[in-house]
């Protein structure tokens, strides 16, 4: 950036704006982490700000001796590395032909893409239609339903056309066909994008929350996102208290901050490190969306 | 061979042969997406005729009677419902405030973050701000109630320890739609300025120099630089949210709500969900989705062709 005649004043002011910024992004996290290690006590008291009072690591114990719990952030974990396969195969299949410029049907096959994007059944058809594939309630429907995103098509798309012809048509000359120059031109070259859509189909499966509470409702497959959303439900209805094995009353409001964490600190700790790849991705979609 | 050529016919079929032999791994990729979008998103659709038909448990949509008054009997329903048009009222509201407050803050962030000269806070200040995008609404609805709770949040405990009175941020109506418009901001905010970071970075750095040596401050070359290179991206990001006015999220609402607010956070999706999915009217919560889905198109529709003829670009 090029020194013009700004004023440090200005600058200052700029500078403390974001900072506020900052600060109401990281002060929830803050409150919520301190909430998760003070004593009842302390929390009955109000006394919790940013800092944890009277130390204590009991609402993690109380988490981690709750199988229920556990056993759903075990199954989203399975659930998200089979997921994120799932996808990205699935991505990779549909954006990879289509930039094939000599492919027929091309034209047709990309329009009955796109018009999904634009106008779709709805949630009732979603759901009859899973309902008459038996799919109902089966840990395949946390997977399939949604597992081709159009828009990560098409972000994938647009990496893809940014990789030269030439190294496709060299390859085509020396004998390689469509599914060699895939995996040993196309994929070794689109790393940043599949880091990319890596991470937004695992946050996507990690948080995801509506179509678990629509369509699955076997208790053991709840994904973490369903199962959070009753505990935190619970301090108002007392019977999902019960159901969810929480009951010790004191212990309710640290446990129910323990068990935000154990749901975020996950992602907190992988997007930083992607963060130069996605920017790019966004930025991709975003354009030719 | 010499009559294979000259019969136009078979010279064909020798051309489609060369190009299915090259190209036929393409259409075998093809194969499971085209399968994937016919069953779930084509096949659906002919469940959409279910809003106009009797539902029946054991008929397919094909087979299931027609409704009464000429098949529209249960979009006249829907309109006759109040929790419908509750929902209705509520969404439009809802979508409305998050246009006027959410659309233009990540673009003030933007134009803050272009102005910062310290390059290392500005990471820094970026990475936190595109941390909330990554919490999921359930998430989201955790912290907000632990944070404002009247007696025992964050904010009303220091706004107690200043004198304040406590503030019912989540358990009163008007102040529930506030919080849920701040939330939505403070989730998007920093994500959203990716992509007018992005068309920042096309701006010639020599027009502010010049700009500056003509002697304009801070806040000219900002409205007469900054704003009109990310014009192209707001319209087209203004076109987009015109069309989603009357969309609906689901996550957002339904983890933000509670017993006492029901009357503003029931929106067209929940609506959806709780009378459909829980309350088994299949055919009137169809309506209610294709009526959103054909309000959705054709708001689309008109924004990009009125951005048209005022001369922008256009989404397509």
């Amino acid at each position: 950036m090029i020194k013009t005649k700004r004023s440090k004043a200005g600058d200052l002011f700029v500078a403390f704006l974001c900072f506020l910024l900052v600060l109401a992004c990281l002060l929830p996290m803050l409150n919520i982490a301190a909430r998760s290690l003070s004593s009842a006590q302390a929390l009955i008291r109000n006394e919790v700000t940013i800092w944890p009072k009277g130390f204590t690591l009991d609402a993690y114990k109380a988490v981690l001796s709750d199988s229920k719990y556990t056993w759903s952030l075990v199954w989203t974990a399975y659930l998200t590395v089979i997921g994120v396969i799932v996808s990205m195969t699935m991505t990779t299949l549909c954006a990879y032909p289509l930039i094939y410029d000599k492919l027929k049907g091309r034209r047709l096959i990309n329009g009955m893409i796109l018009l999904t994007m634009y106008f779709n059944a709805g949630t009732i058809p979603t759901y009859l239609l899973l309902k008459d594939l038996k799919l109902l309630n089966r840990p395949a429907v946390l997977v399939i339903p949604y597992c081709l995103n159009v828009f990560n098509m098409i972000i994938m798309r647009s990496f893809f056309y940014g990789i030269p012809d030439s190294l496709r048509e060299s390859a085509e000359i020396d004998g390689a066909g469509p599914v060699r120059i895939l995996i040993h031109i196309y994929l070794p070259l689109s790393k940043p994008v599949l880091a990319t859509l890596s991470l937004f189909y695992a946050v996507g499966r990690w948080n995801g929350f509506s179509d678990a509470l629509m369509f699955m409702n076997k208790r053991e497959y709840y994904p973490i996102q369903l199962l959070l959303y009753n505990i935190l439900k619970s301090i108002t209805s007392i019977d999902i208290q019960t159901q969810e094995g929480f009951t010790a009353p004191g212990l309710t409001q640290s446990l129910q901050a323990a068990t935000v964490m154990f749901a975020t600190v996950p992602i907190l700790f992988v997007y930083p490190w992607l963060q130069k790849y996605f920017i790019h991705g966004a930025t991709l979609g975003a354009i030719k969306g | 061979m010499m009559t294979a050529v000259a019969d136009p016919l078979s010279k064909r079929r020798i051309r489609a042969r060369n190009y299915l032999k090259k190209y036929w791994t393409l259409y075998a990729m093809l194969l499971l997406p085209i399968i994937y979008f016919i069953v779930f998103k084509y096949i659906p659709m002919t469940y959409i005729q279910i809003a106009f038909k009797k539902y029946s448990i054991v008929k397919s949509p094909w087979e299931m009677p027609w409704a009464d008054n000429y098949g529209f009997e249960y979009f006249i329903k829907a309109f006759s419902n109040r929790d419908f048009l509750f929902a209705l009222r509520n969404t439009i509201m809802l979508n409305f405030l998050d246009l006027l407050v959410g659309f233009p803050a990540p673009i003030i962030l933007a134009i803050l973050l272009n102005e910062l000269p310290y390059k290392r806070f500005k990471r820094f200040t970026q990475t936190v701000a595109y941390m909330p995008h990554f919490l999921s609404w359930i998430i989201v609805s955790g912290l907000a109630v632990q944070l404002f709770a009247p007696t025992s949040g964050l904010v009303n405990i220091v706004l107690n320890r200043l004198g304040f009175e406590s503030i019912p941020f989540l358990n009163d109506s008007a102040h529930w739609v506030w919080t849920y418009v701040f939330l939505g901001v403070w989730k998007s905010v920093g994500w959203n300025t990716i992509i007018y970071l992005a068309a920042l970075t096309n701006i010639d750095p020599q027009l502010y120099e010049a700009a500056a040596i003509d002697g304009a401050g801070r806040l000219r070359s900002i409205w007469h630089i900054t704003l009109p290179g990310l014009r192209p991206t707001i319209i087209t990001l203004l076109i987009l949210n015109l069309g989603r006015i009357l969309g609906s999220e689901f996550d957002r609402p339904y983890a933000l709500s509670n017993n006492l607010v029901n009357n503003v956070s029931n929106v067209i999706a929940t609506f959806i969900y709780t009378n459909g999915i829980r309350g088994l009217q299949f055919s009137l919560t169809t309506a209610v989705g294709l009526f959103q889905s054909v309000v959705c198109v054709i708001f689309l529709f008109t924004a990009n062709a009125l951005a048209k003829k005022f001369g922008e670009r256009g989404v397509w």
